[in-house]
């Protein structure tokens, strides 16, 4: 497919207005390795002018790595990128903006104080020296007019909704050329009506020969707005077909593994690896809970739920649905804005961490290395970050470092820390070790409920099954487990019950005895029939 | 290819931390002896002055000691201050404000008190007011997110104004005919010196137990953990449950209040009275920041940099006097020699990866 453009070729027949300086874009065997672990591992894909790519895969399975790789933001490991069949060096963002390769990524690359003229304007080569900024607005208006996207040159950007800003940022690859347009997860942020028109504008794009690519977990949106489809499963390409040729339950299959839905499946087998504890009472009752995101608009809507002593509940869902406020709400990193919660009975809405971690609430981050640790401290340090107060590490003034150094060491001698000693810089391990550090610092002892956000995310499947492990241990020492995950088979095989979590609320909380990847998945979607109609096909 | 990148360092060994700061303290003679050229000046000679006139005579050593002193008091604030990531950069202020709370005590009591009485209470009072001073940014900052660089620096002129207006005002001696001083303090609230040096032995006592002490205080207690864990990552101390406000309003106290003790040092152990904002602290508190920083915010490095920095300003002096350089050409030196151990720091937390070699994977 390579041969069917020159360089710099001409117009192709079929493109109207311009000139598709990216015939096709070809991935040749692409390999990215992070810390021993294939993000990607021999991906081929291609890419031709006027086509949407929809890459489809579960959380972690390397479709961001490879957008990155291919904006140059990465270098692979081993691969070739070809544009028009001719290999070409990415080694930048620079690299890829040259040859016509735009990006948009999940988290917006916007300046908030700039108006979106100054945002367009940054990096932007062959602005005019006298009134730059007039040329700069008079360039978003051509684009925004003949892409019918709504953006106003003048506005700050601190105004601006999450979609107009993806508009924005939509813009600015366009201005700076792209003709192959990588759009990370663009529904993440969207209401419906501004995802119908993203989609009209992506199509007004490739009606013209540009081609875009974006990254979704959402099936509905793949069979509405792609042309074809790439699922991506643990770094490698897992099928590519015509969007017409593809059904939901294909790709989800596709997404999950065909093999893995039948070991899921099996799940009540797995009830035999733990100790199951009678009915403790409840330890996390949640009453209409209502949390806002940063911006302040609603993440958590009226949510109602209990935890019991000794129980897991999962939470399954696309993240981005409330999963990361409900977590900092229960652990007193940010305040509700509504609702109440108790622990062991206890109220425990409105405290603050000190007070929760004091009713025996622990919290494994999501964001394990903003929030877990501290990097320039030593492991000896963050193995008691948060009880470095109690009595045997600390008399009141001075701390006692034996103690502290003798905790540190039991806690990487059980958990198999790989770190030179005690005393090296926490900063300096690996992911998967310091998770594990986190881990045995917040389960230590006899927690009421331990809140674990993506407890394996990025670790290798070594450490993660540790992790795993480790979580249902302390359920079957009585503890409250809430386990947020995206990954399907970790949801499954640890919980007692699944909650599926969409837009802020619980879409279905479910015991695990009926449940299937496939109607999971459904209903992480957002489609409700699979309630009703999903059934247990598969059990 | 072939390019030249900065990579960023992870790890920073201590052998490395030491070839780095001699490295840029080199760097930074060399460029001054090129200033030195330029200005018509053998530049060897000129060196030669500056460290003779600084350490290689009686004279210029304790003249060294005693600049040294409030460097290191009030460096050793900074880098408690600095390690919990609190940009206080008000300690000329806070000086200021230590020296006149003290004068504000050793004027009416100083006659009535013995010394040994008399010089605790200076240094509580110098204490108490630089630490106030600090605490008030600090405050600003916890209550209402005013940002403390800003609100310290305002602070040292507001502090600075206020001493003018005490002694050409309300505090102005009545014996200093005409001059812009308070009365001179009694006997027992001046501070003994060395001999016939001006070295204020009680401030120098004080300056170094303060710096072992801020030492224990950040390696070795509850208080320092959390200041290391506020500054290191301070969403991981929030969510480890420290409380940031305490730590800041507490951190912010330590540190003003040794800038406070600089202050006492000043005006009961060299001027004995209180006087012109500029004659009692010549930029002192400034000059700690670089001191905190050169001794990589570990206070017991202090006493060595802060001993190096007086060195360089009383260096400075001398020259001008010895040579007929003019003062700018003083600042000039001092300038470039403290660029260059600040720029040194880029390349403790960078190296530089020439061609051909392969970059870490950026996991």
């Amino acid at each position: 497919m390579a041969q069917e453009s020159q360089p710099n070729s001409k117009p192709g027949a079929w493109s109207p207005s311009c000139a598709p300086r990216i015939g096709s874009l070809e991935l040749r065997g692409i390999s990215k390795e992070f810390g021993g672990v294939f993000a990607n591992e021999g991906i081929d894909l291609t890419v031709r002018s006027g086509e949407v790519l929809a890459l489809l895969g579960e959380n972690g399975a390397g479709k961001t790595t490879l957008m990155n790789v291919l904006y140059g933001l990465y270098a692979p490991d081993a691969g070739l990128i070809l544009v028009n069949g001719m290999p070409v060096a990415i080694r930048s963002p620079k690299d890829a903006i040259r040859l016509g390769i735009g990006m948009v990524h999940q988290h917006f690359m916007l300046i908030p104080r700039h108006s979106v003229a100054e945002n367009a304007a940054l990096g932007l080569e062959g602005t005019p020296f006298l009134r730059p900024a007039a040329w700069v607005s008079r360039r978003i208006e051509d684009f925004a007019s003949r892409y019918d996207i709504k953006v106003r040159p003048s506005a700050p950007v601190w105004r601006l909704s999450a979609g107009e800003q993806q508009r924005v940022e939509i813009v600015k690859a366009l201005i700076k050329g792209a003709e192959l347009l990588i759009l990370d997860e663009p529904t993440s942020v969207l209401t419906d009506s501004e995802a119908d028109e993203l989609f009209a504008v992506v199509r007004r794009m490739t009606a013209e020969g540009k081609s875009v690519i974006f990254i979704t977990h959402k099936l509905d949106e793949v069979l509405a707005a792609s042309t074809r489809v790439a699922v991506l499963r643990r770094g490698r390409v897992a099928g590519v077909m015509p969007t017409a040729e593809a059904s939901k339950e294909g790709l989800a299959r596709l997404m999950t593994g065909k093999e893995s839905i039948q070991a899921a499946s099996r799940t009540a087998g797995t009830e035999n690896e733990r100790t199951r504890l009678e009915d403790g009472g409840t330890a996390l009752q949640a009453v209409e809970l209502s949390v806002d995101d940063d911006l302040g608009l609603p993440a958590v809507r009226h949510l109602s739920f209990s935890v019991r002593r000794g129980e897991v509940l999962g939470v399954a869902g696309v993240s981005g649905n409330g999963q990361r406020e409900l977590a900092e709400a229960l652990t007193g990193l940010r305040p509700l804005a509504g609702g109440s919660f108790q622990v062991n009975g206890a109220p425990a809405s409105r405290r603050s961490c000190r007070d929760l971690r004091s009713l025996g609430v622990r919290h494994v981050p999501e964001e394990r290395n903003r929030l877990g640790i501290v990097a320039a401290m030593s492991v000896a340090e963050n193995a008691v970050l948060s009880s470095y107060g109690e009595e045997r590490f600390c008399d009141g003034i001075f701390l006692n470092g034996g103690s502290i150094r003798r905790h540190a060491e039991e806690i990487i001698e059980r958990y198999g820390i790989k770190t030179p000693s005690a005393d090296a810089r926490a900063g300096s391990m690996s992911g998967g070790n310091i998770q594990k550090l986190i881990l045995g610092r917040e389960t230590e002892g006899s927690p009421a409920l331990i809140v674990a956000s993506h407890p394996t995310y990025g670790l290798d499947v070594g450490a993660a099954e540790f992790v795993r492990s480790r979580l249902l241990a302390k359920a079957g020492e009585g503890s409250a487990v809430l386990l947020i995950s995206e990954d399907l088979e970790e949801v499954l095989r640890l919980s007692d019950r699944v909650a599926v979590m969409f837009e802020g609320g619980f879409l279905a909380v479910l015991e695990n005895k009926d449940l299937d990847r496939g109607r999971i998945m459904l209903l992480m979607a957002g489609s409700t029939d699979a309630l009703e109609a999903g059934g247990r096909s598969d059990a | 290819m072939p390019r030249m990148e900065f990579i960023p360092r992870h790890e920073v060994a201590k052998a490395t931390s030491v070839k780095v700061t001699l490295g840029s303290l080199a760097a930074g003679l060399v460029l001054a002896c090129l200033a030195f050229a330029f200005m018509g000046v053998n530049p060897a000679l000129a060196l030669w002055n500056i460290f003779a006139g600084s350490f290689f005579s009686a004279y210029g050593l304790g003249e060294t000691l005693t600049k040294a002193i409030p460097l290191i008091l009030a460096g050793v604030g900074l880098s408690v201050a600095f390690t919990g990531r609190l940009w206080n950069i008000g300690a000329e202020g806070q000086l200021l404000a230590g020296a006149a709370a003290a004068t504000a005590v050793a004027l009416p009591l100083g006659a009535a008190l013995p010394a040994f009485v008399m010089i605790p209470l200076g240094f509580l009072a110098g204490f108490a007011g630089g630490a106030a001073l600090a605490v008030l940014a600090a405050w600003l900052k916890t209550r209402f997110k005013v940002n403390e660089v800003i609100s310290t620096l305002m602070l040292n002129y507001i502090c600075a104004e206020l001493v003018q207006h005490l002694v050409y005002g309300p505090w102005k001696g009545r014996t200093q005919s005409g001059f812009p001083y308070t009365d001179n303090f009694s006997p027992a609230a001046v501070l003994p010196t060395i001999g016939t040096t001006r070295i204020h032995y009680p401030t120098l006592g004080l300056a170094l137990a303060a710096a072992v002490l801020a030492w224990v205080l950040l390696r070795k207690c509850r208080f320092g953990f959390e200041v290391r864990a506020m500054g290191g990552n301070p969403a991981a101390a929030s969510y480890a449950g420290m409380d940031a406000a305490r730590t800041t309003v507490l951190a912010m106290a330590v540190s003003g209040g040794l800038a406070g003790l600089a202050g006492v040092g000043e005006v009961a152990g060299i001027h004995q009275h209180l006087t012109t904002p500029w004659a009692v602290s010549s930029g002192y508190g400034y000059a700690a920041i670089i001191v905190a920083w050169v001794a990589a915010l570990n206070p017991l490095f202090v006493i060595p940099a802060g001993l190096f920095l007086g060195g360089v300003l009383v260096g400075g002096d001398a020259i001008q006097i010895s040579m007929g350089l003019p003062s700018s050409a003083i600042s000039l030196f001092n300038g470039i020699i403290l660029l260059s151990l600040v720029a040194g720091e880029f390349f403790l937390r960078h190296r530089l990866r020439g061609p051909g070699r392969q970059a870490p994977s950026p996991a």
